[in-house]
């Protein structure tokens, strides 16, 4: 398993991601020399630091274990821009390789471990954020899938659903005014059904907007859907 | 929810869009919102899997990139068949002297001109207005843009950033009629003005959608009617067309031609389609009786040889505009070039040539959602391209690009070196290197915290969780057979 905006700020939402794949009987390595996935420096335009960063995490999770990652960007990053980073390098052939190991959580759950419903109860409404960097990908809709058959659990529909809510990591500092507009369209939209949490897939897309949720004096809770599944197993005793 | 103060941004994108008056802002959202849901329903009825289609396109299109050499020199031999007179221009300059040069020989004063992009990359009417030569757009958006001195805003609704009651006010000033913000009647009053004009003009220009290398045919679409007028009804049609507009055969124009009105306007098909065989034929009682056409360089050529090339598949259909969430906050003038949003934050940096870094802020004016790439008719991978030239402008060191972007330098050695990592996250620094920079005294700290808050900083609490329950176990793999999926 990797995360590193986990580590720093959601502990509880990686403690999620952890206890929801040992239910499915995984054994989860969380190799402790692990940083960051390398997508600040990636996007940013600094590839050479982007490509120091990428070698590093290559190698802290060599072996043939899935990777597995509660975060839709970062998975994406690994597809689309290890190879784009370490393109005409003497290495080049990691990215691929590196890549077939690597599962976002929802997919990972779905098409890699073949789960498609989910026991339990969640008794709440919800406004899911399909997060952008899992376009062309089966994250949003293996994580719709899960969150539509957990008994109780209230989906709420919204508008421009494949509108971004704005974060796009250094974009949110260079672009600060788009950036929140973005973020405050994307939640009056999430907010429309009067839901009792909005969740995502995504913490960082989660930090933007409960960002701008906290700046604003709004108490609406965030969660991650490993947040979710845990606790609707809880409720089921089906985790202590 | 209530707004927040703008933040006194160095980017110039975010600064066009945070003094962008409410009301142009909200032209452009609505208009660029309603374009993108109509696209989506006319896609989904139409197509069993859009997708395909785009993806098909998007292959023809590299294919003839691919061999465009190949395809140029058969277009140029069907064009010479047709009877039209082909001209070849490497740059902008020299396509405006080409033209000024065919109506100086055949004794033409007067142009109409169907909408061009291509002719907004030469400064063409400026150039000819200069060289005492008339130039009116016939477009009614490119006609309003002409009057008031300004420039389109989007590729396919120039107009975009304006209301009605700002062009009733053009047009009363225009002497074209006392004020009337009447849709109809700022049509009826621009087409009674331009009609005299087609019949006085001795030249139209035109650009083309599409040339088949096969047959020579130019393909133009509009919605007025305009194009068919401006080419028709003067003795000499001029067609200034890049070299990127080449498709192989006829065959391939119902794939394009049903991908572009629908990308671009929601359309089955766009109202007028002709299709241009070459001037008049003897057998003919109408039509221009010589037709030239200017194939257009201006940097392509070297845009093919770089790592962007997919950008010149681009059919300029606007969906990624109306999709994007920048540019629905920008509008299309922040982008300071002739093609906005995301394939403008692409093309227009490039066909700079060595005055790249002047435009290289655009491609940092995305949050890299995807969703350009998604609409796209010719599946061009947008966001990558963009993270290509965001890499360029890291090498040639430009500071514009760079602008509010923290250095990545030092974090770069922090996350590839453990033990400063760890030492970072257990000793709740790891803000003093985390590149999101939410340091308290920079300014990306400054930036984000002027609209958003950070929560709590918790370095280090996950990994100890996860070390006391569950000591590492060196070397042994996962016995679960659930865990290797692809197994």
């Amino acid at each position: 398993m990797g995360t590193c905006l986990c580590d720093a700020f959601f502990d509880d939402a990686a403690r999620a991601t952890v206890e929801v794949l040992e239910y499915l009987g995984c054994t989860v390595h969380f190799p402790e020399a692990q940083t960051c996935c390398a997508q600040p420096a990636f996007n940013a335009g600094d590839w050479a630091a982007a490509r120091r960063v990428i070698r590093h995490t290559v190698g802290v999770f060599d072996g043939e274990l899935p990777i597995v990652i509660p975060s839709g960007s970062c998975a994406h990053m690994v597809y689309h821009g290890y190879d784009l980073a370490l393109e005409g390098e003497a290495d080049a052939d990691a990215a691929p390789r590196f890549a077939r190991r690597t599962w976002e959580l929802c997919d990972y759950i779905v098409n890699g471990l073949e789960v498609r419903e989910w026991p339990g109860t969640y008794r709440k409404k919800i406004a899911f954020h399909r997060s952008c960097h899992t376009r062309g990908t089966r994250t949003a809709e293996s994580a719709l899938a899960l969150l539509g058959s957990i008994d109780g659990l209230e989906l709420c529909t919204f508008g421009e659903q494949e509108q971004c809510c704005g974060f796009g990591g250094t974009f949110s500092v260079a672009f600060p005014n788009i950036s929140a507009k973005m973020g405050r369209i994307k939640l009056e939209h999430m907010r429309d059904g009067d839901p009792d949490a909005i969740a995502g897939s995504d913490m960082a897309c989660l930090l933007h907007l409960g960002g701008i949720l906290d700046r604003e004096g709004v108490a609406l809770p965030r969660v991650h859907i490993a947040q979710i599944l845990r606790d609707a197993l809880k409720s089921e005793g089906l985790l202590s | 929810m209530k707004s927040t103060k703008a933040y006194p941004t160095r980017q110039p994108v975010d600064r066009y869009a945070s003094d962008l008056s409410p009301s142009v802002q909200e032209s452009v959202y609505n208009a660029s919102k309603l374009k993108t849901e109509a696209r989506v329903d006319a896609l989904q009825r139409d197509f069993a899997d859009p997708d395909a289609n785009r993806r098909l396109a998007g292959a023809i299109k590299q294919h003839t990139l691919d061999h465009l050499d190949t395809y140029l020199e058969q277009a140029e031999s069907s064009l010479r068949e047709n009877g039209a007179a082909v001209h070849w221009a490497s740059d902008a300059e020299s396509a405006n002297q080409i033209i000024l040069g065919i109506m100086q020989r055949n004794d033409c004063r007067r142009m109409v001109k169907s909408k061009s992009m291509v002719s907004e990359e030469t400064e063409l009417v400026p150039f000819l207005e200069k060289n005492g030569m008339e130039a009116v757009e016939t477009d009614l958006g490119e006609y309003i843009v002409q009057i008031d001195h300004d420039h389109p805003s989007h590729i396919v609704t120039p107009i975009i950033h304006k209301n009605r009651q700002e062009i009733a006010r053009s047009f009363e000033r225009e002497g074209l009629g006392a004020y009337d913000d009447d849709p109809t009647v700022i049509t009826r009053r621009a087409r009674d003005y331009l009609r005299s004009k087609y019949l006085e003009a001795d030249v139209g220009l035109t650009g083309a959608n599409f040339v088949s290398a096969e047959s020579g045919r130019i393909v133009l679409v509009t919605n007025e009617g305009n194009a068919r007028f401006s080419m028709a009804a003067p003795r000499i049609h001029i067609a200034l067309v890049g070299i990127e507009k080449l498709v192989p055969k006829d065959r391939d124009l119902s794939l394009f031609l049903s991908l572009l009105a629908r990308s671009a306007t929601a359309q089955c098909l766009t109202v007028y389609t002709q299709f241009i065989g070459g001037p008049r034929h003897r057998t003919q009682r109408d039509g221009p009786e010589k037709m030239h056409v200017v194939f257009l360089d201006n940097r392509r050529t070297e845009v093919l040889s770089g790592d962007c090339r997919k950008i010149l598949r681009c059919i300029r259909c606007g969906a990624c505009m109306n999709v994007c969430p920048v540019y629905r906050q920008a509008s299309g003038h922040a982008y300071r070039g002739v093609y906005p949003g995301p394939v403008g934050a692409v093309l227009s940096p490039l066909l700079k040539g060595k005055e790249f870094p002047e435009l290289a802020d655009l491609p940092k004016a995305s949050s890299l959602c995807g969703a350009c790439n998604e609409v796209c008719p010719v599946d061009i991978p947008i966001p990558e391209l963009l993270l290509r030239l965001r890499n360029r402008a890291k090498h040639e060191h430009v500071s514009l690009a760079a602008r509010g972007t923290p250095s990545m330098g030092i974090w770069a050695r922090a996350a590839s070196s453990p033990g400063a990592w760890k030492t970072a996250l257990s000793a709740g620094r790891l803000l003093n290197v985390v590149p999101h920079g939410f340091l308290n005294l920079s300014s990306p700290a400054r930036a984000w915290q002027s609209s958003r808050k950070l929560p709590p900083f918790r370095g280090g609490a996950f990994r100890k969780w996860m070390r006391e329950r569950n000591p590492p176990k060196n070397g042994v793999p996962s016995p679960d057979r659930k865990s290797e999926p692809d197994s």
